[in-house]
């Protein structure tokens, strides 16, 4: 589903990501840990266009993204609350984002239905604007809103932050979900590695912009990346 | 500890996203800085063999306006001067001592453009007046009344900002004394005048807006000061939020959607919501020329573009900066650049063509006048919503539409810099109409400006696609940009 051939970025002379091969299967959940400024948000920015790459080039699903923008239609994605537009009420941008990827009304509300428990009494119909939501709610808002028009593609950068126990067990739960489906590639970055570990199929951790683990999850992988990671 | 202050300002300055990528723009401005900045100094040299050659005692010619003159500058200060904001949040929990950062708050407004550009005017005059065989230790006094009464201002300006509208209540009051006086009802002047010119006629009396002014700067420190908790006045106030489906915009498809938007933007966000008090401010704007022999002929134009163009000029020269804070969500979703900027045009052109229709109160001047205003309409849409939306990829400056502070808050919709953007605008379609009326007639300069219009309504499509590639390309800086805050 994403190749990533030769792909670096470089800010003043500083190589801030270097992935010279990645090639993520469709229906893989995959799962991106590593420290700060290890290249993660690098990375997704590159994926969804945001910055240029240096050199290189990602494709996803044989779209080159800084090319061509049809991966547009089937790419939904969450990094950071700049994803938010803070005067809308959360349905209001639920349905916005609808729009946009052509779902009707009656979709979005099905789809709000399914994530009611997700949600947890705090979003709907609570009279606030987004900008007046806390900041793990948002993060609710926006990783809700990335399901909608079921797309292909669903990138989300530290989802797990920010959120309570108890949300984070529902959105464990959620991603799992999407993970099962084959048609849907999931990509999660984390500092949180027993989250990640838990969620997602294959594990690959940066270190300042370089691929240095690349494992398929299994009983002894959350031993090993501690490991690597304890210094 | 002022230095730490100074230090962290001096930062914020040189590395804010506007500084360093508009430095043509940084030119242009300087430039007419420096040109009303000589204006301003030949008026204080000049005003007084002006009025010495029309029969008038100069100084007390000019402490008759003065009245009129404070008043007007606290109705500019409270639309335009915006209330410089430290970062305080952060310092907060540092070692300052809080009445440090307050005098330094309150300090930076002192340094303000709306307060020294008043010294270009009255330090010539006064050097004239001494030069003149005035009193220079009286005149001295007179001055220091004078800019102790600037300095009232600018406080006034800082206390009075928290509230909302009150600036309509200055212009009311501007209109109906000013009416008054016109109409020899009541002359307020009768009562200011001997005000300011005991500055300069008793010993002492200069005290007087001096001690105001020490007692204002203590009762806003004060203020500030008993405000500068996270919950007071650096709180932010939590609007009570509806939801809206203005479905009747559906059957527009992609183009309602983003209207939709645009609506809401409008509407819930204090900034955004300036622009339409803007608009309507504007529309009166031909007042100043229509029925005005005063005024060349070839200004008829420019009152005629500014009348419809007001919208076009507050908000449409902030499109994209508008939705600055989810650019990148804009650009992750699946949107045609087309489509966001058409929507965007849309918007501007029903404002335009809103501003025309209510416009419509100048047919009393007589047809010609609304002729005119219609012509600048027509042109505005043709040529000015083009130039806008362009303009808009070059303006890398983020806006912060949820900035809703408390007393900290800077509430100010719009910034000097965005008024001397429009100037541009407006020069071709004074030189066209010009050029018409110095060859031929009015029918002839009215109809080159509006050709200009229509032609460019005829090549919309070309220039939406070289604004679309514009777009693109600036895309990533753009992003950047904007990811700083203001």
């Amino acid at each position: 589903m994403i190749q990533v051939n030769q792909l670096s970025k470089i800010y003043n002379g500083t190589t801030v990501l270097n992935i010279s091969n990645l090639e993520i299967p469709k229906g893989q959940s995959f799962g991106l840990v590593g420290n700060n400024g290890a290249g993660k948000t690098t990375f997704f920015s590159l994926l969804l266009d945001l910055i240029q790459p240096s050199t290189g080039y990602i494709k996803s699903n044989n779209i080159q993204v800084n090319t061509s923008e049809n991966w547009k239609s089937f790419t939904g994605s969450f990094l950071d609350e700049n994803f938010l537009i803070g005067y809308l009420t959360p349905e209001e941008y639920f349905y916005f984002i609808g729009d946009l990827r052509n779902q009707n009304k009656a979709d979005i509300d099905a789809l709000l239905a399914k994530h009611e428990e997700f949600f947890n009494g705090e979003i709907l119909k609570n009279k606030k604007y987004l900008r007046d939501l806390s900041k793990g709610n948002q993060k609710k808002v926006g990783i809700i809103a990335t399901l909608i028009g079921n797309p292909e593609v669903v990138i989300l950068d530290e989802p797990f932050a920010n959120l309570d126990p108890t949300t984070v067990s529902r959105l464990k739960k959620i991603i799992r979900e999407l993970a099962d489906d084959p048609n849907v590639t999931v990509l999660v970055s984390s500092h949180d590695l027993q989250h990640t570990v838990e969620v997602c199929d294959r594990i690959v951790a940066l270190n300042k912009g370089e691929i240095v683990k690349d494992i398929q999850t299994s009983k002894e992988t959350l031993q090993e990346l501690e490991l690597f990671f304890a210094v | 500890m002022i230095k730490k202050f100074i230090y962290l300002e001096w930062k914020a300055f040189i590395r804010s996203a506007s500084f360093g990528k508009n430095l043509a723009m940084k030119i242009i401005i300087g430039f007419l800085m420096i040109y009303f900045s000589l204006i301003f100094i030949g008026m204080g040299v000049g005003a007084f063999y002006v009025l010495k050659d029309m029969k008038l005692e100069p100084l007390v010619t000019v402490n008759k306006f003065l009245f009129y003159y404070f008043l007007l500058d606290l109705i500019i200060r409270l639309l335009l001067q915006s209330i410089p904001v430290l970062n305080i949040k952060p310092l907060l929990v540092l070692p300052f001592k809080k009445p440090t950062i307050v005098h330094f708050s309150l300090g930076k407004t002192a340094l303000s453009f709306f307060n020294w550009v008043h010294a270009l005017f009255f330090i010539p005059f006064s050097v004239v007046l001494i030069l003149n065989g005035y009193d220079v230790v009286e005149i001295i006094f007179w001055h220091l009344g004078i800019m102790a009464m600037i300095y009232i201002n600018n406080f006034l300006n800082i206390i009075l900002s928290n509230i909302d509208k009150l600036f309509a209540v200055f212009v009311v009051l501007i209109v109906v004394l000013g009416g008054a006086q016109y109409y020899k009802l009541f002359d307020i002047t009768i009562f200011t005048t001997p005000f300011f010119q005991n500055f300069y006629d008793i010993d002492g009396v200069f005290l007087v807006p001096i001690l105001i002014l020490i007692g204002l700067y203590i009762f806003t420190f004060k203020y500030f000061e008993k405000n500068l908790y996270l919950d007071a006045g650096l709180s932010v106030k939590h609007d009570v939020a509806s939801t809206e489906n203005l479905a009747w915009l559906n059957q527009f498809g992609t183009l309602g959607t983003f209207l939709k938007n645009d609506i809401k933007l409008i509407k819930r966000n204090k900034r955004s919501k300036t622009t339409i008090v803007m608009s309507v401010i504007f529309l009166f704007y031909g007042l100043i020329f229509f029925g005005n022999t005063h005024q060349p002929p070839a200004m008829q134009i420019f009152a005629g573009i500014f009348v419809s163009g007001g919208f076009l000029f507050v908000f449409g020269q902030f499109v994209p900066s508008w939705d600055s804070s989810y650019y990148q969500l804009m650009m992750t979703q699946n949107i045609p650049y087309r489509g966001y900027i058409t929507a965007k045009w849309w918007l501007i052109v029903i404002a335009t063509f809103i501003s025309t229709i209510l416009a419509s109160f100048y047919l009393l001047y007589g047809w010609e006048v609304y002729l005119t205003i219609v012509v600048g309409a027509v042109y505005n849409i043709g040529v000015n919503s083009h130039l806008v939306l362009l303009g808009g990829a070059f303006t890398k400056t983020p806006i912060d539409l949820s900035n809703a502070g408390g007393a900290f808050g800077d509430k100010k919709a719009f910034n000097v810099n965005s008024m001397l953007l429009s100037l541009p605008k407006i020069f071709l379609p004074l030189l066209l109409y010009w050029l018409g009326l110095r060859f031929a007639d009015k029918t002839v300069a009215l109809s080159l400006v509006a050709g200009a219009g229509i032609l460019g309504f005829i090549f919309k499509e070309k220039v939406f696609s070289l604004i679309e590639r514009r777009y693109k390309i600036e895309k990533y800086s753009t992003i950047s940009a904007y990811k700083q805050k203001s």
